[in-house]
């Protein structure tokens, strides 16, 4: 990489930081009743996605961020 | 269906593979939470019956889930899990006897919930008879960013011990470890993304002690011989993972996930899936989704090796090769609110099904002995997986 596009690289880095400081929540708390909906849930019903991810894991070699905040997969 | 264990002949994967989660109750007892803030999973029960029925192999039995908080910023769970299994697969028919064996998994955990940070911890046990696997899990959850970002983070650690029947001798172990980072972001009223990130090491014996390779014949080429598997005692695996669901005008919402998932043994899969949710009045949820797999072979995977000990590793795990899978699936959920059980807030009974369709690209199907090694069909078939649960909330 050249001097000149680590500048580059450097310099967006830095606008990118200052503007991300300036940003502000754009969803209002009052603006998430959509969301609140357990529709809106990736893993609605914890013990049957557990038990569906642990018939794919148990028969495909790829294991790891299946999702769930926090508890991950935690396969093989 | 009689079956009879002979297990000097050694027998198929089908315990292994299961083993692979003797981690996953982590999942379920550290829970998923809305999208929206730091709070506590819900206080609920669940009873599930599970059932997983092809390519020979029937897997059924029940999973119990119960979730309580004890105060406004801590809440337990316990998981009770079991796995009982009938195999006669195509390893088991091929190469040993049908046989049927029996998991269980208990699993504790709790959450901590401080302001906006949440701490989990969990611990799983998994016993079965020729393997015996312990977890820790620790997971750390941050919002931020008026709620509308939350990162997390987390690490589990597996000891896993490694017997065979009908060898008191043999004893191996295996060390592994999850680390976890994870982002969940609301970018519109209706919109709402997750990335995942998630690298695991293995380290130890990750055999299974049964399975064999097979080689050409040297006396008769159209014939073949066996040996064992042999597996690097190293593994690490790298997924990253994108979700993404969107809530519909009419109440409704639609999902799609990405994973990209690469190894040390050269694997590389990509899984998509794709879902719809639809309420209908006030008391039922319908669900459909569709999922596709496909992945390439480990580098020391074959289906038939030239000759014996052609490679330092090998390995004949139809789970090595290259293939690919396709689910079509749905559920659905009836809720209602008991009236004559005032502690109950409300409840849900749910059913759903998936059909799995399995196709192999380089393992074959040695049932089929009258033509010459390496000349068999292909190997495909289709599973289905049910689950019947009861859900309560309180």
């Amino acid at each position: 990489m050249t001097r000149c596009s680590i500048k580059a690289t450097t310099g967006l880095c830095l606008l990118i930081l200052i503007n991300a400081c300036s940003i502000q929540p754009w969803v209002k708390p009052y603006e998430r009743q959509h969301l609140a909906d357990p529709i809106m849930t990736f893993q609605r019903d914890p013990i049957s996605s557990a038990y569906i991810n642990h018939v794919y894991q148990a028969r495909e070699a790829a294991r790891g961020a299946e999702g769930g905040q926090g508890g991950g997969c935690g396969c093989n | 269906m009689a079956v009879i264990k002979k297990p000097f002949k050694g027998k198929e994967k089908t315990s292994f593979p299961i083993l692979k989660s003797t981690l996953i109750a982590s999942s379920i007892l550290v829970g998923t939470w809305p999208v929206i803030a730091a709070i506590l999973p819900e206080d609920r029960a669940d009873a599930l019956y599970h059932s997983y029925d092809g390519g020979g192999v029937e897997i059924n039995g029940p999973s119990l889930l119960v979730r309580k908080s004890m105060s406004n910023n801590t809440s337990l769970s316990a998981n009770y899990y079991i796995d009982s299994i009938t195999s006669a697969s195509i390893d088991v028919v091929t190469s040993a006897s049908p046989y049927t064996e029996e998991r269980t998994e208990y699993s504790v955990s709790g959450d901590y919930l401080h302001d906006k940070t949440t701490l989990s911890l969990a611990y799983t046990q998994s016993t079965e008879n020729d393997f015996e696997a312990q977890s820790a899990h620790f997971s750390l959850s941050q919002d931020f960013f008026g709620d509308l970002s939350t990162v997390t983070m987390g690490y589990s650690r597996g000891w896993d011990e490694v017997g065979k029947t009908g060898d008191s001798d043999f004893n191996e172990a295996v060390s592994r470890q999850h680390y976890r980072v994870g982002l969940s972001q609301i970018l519109t009223k209706s919109l709402v993304t997750e990335l995942g990130w998630e690298i695991i090491t293995d380290e130890g014996y990750l055999n299974n002690p049964y399975r064999t390779i097979r080689f050409i014949d040297p006396n008769d080429l159209s014939k073949y011989q066996r040996e064992p598997e042999e597996y690097p005692r190293t593994r690490t695996s790298s997924a990253l993972a994108a979700r993404v669901m969107y809530y519909l005008p009419y109440r409704a919402s639609v999902h799609g996930s990405y994973r990209f998932y690469q190894d040390t043994w050269g694997i590389n899969a990509h899984t998509y899936e794709v879902g719809y949710t639809h309420p209908y009045k006030k008391n039922w949820l319908f669900d459909l989704r569709y999922r596709q797999y496909s992945q390439n072979s480990a580098d020391f995977y074959r289906d038939l090796f030239q000759r014996q000990e052609e490679l330092t590793f090998r390995a004949r795990d139809k789970e090595l090769s290259t293939y690919s899978t396709q689910t079509l699936g749905f559920s659905v959920s009836y809720q209602f609110t008991p009236s004559s059980l005032q502690f109950i807030k409300r409840g849900s009974i749910n059913f759903a099904y998936d059909r799995i369709r399995f196709d192999y690209d380089n393992f074959r199907d040695l049932r089929v002995n009258n033509v010459n090694a390496g000349n068999e069909p292909l190997y495909r078939f289709s599973a289905n997986v049910i689950q019947l649960y009861f859900s309560l909330w309180y």
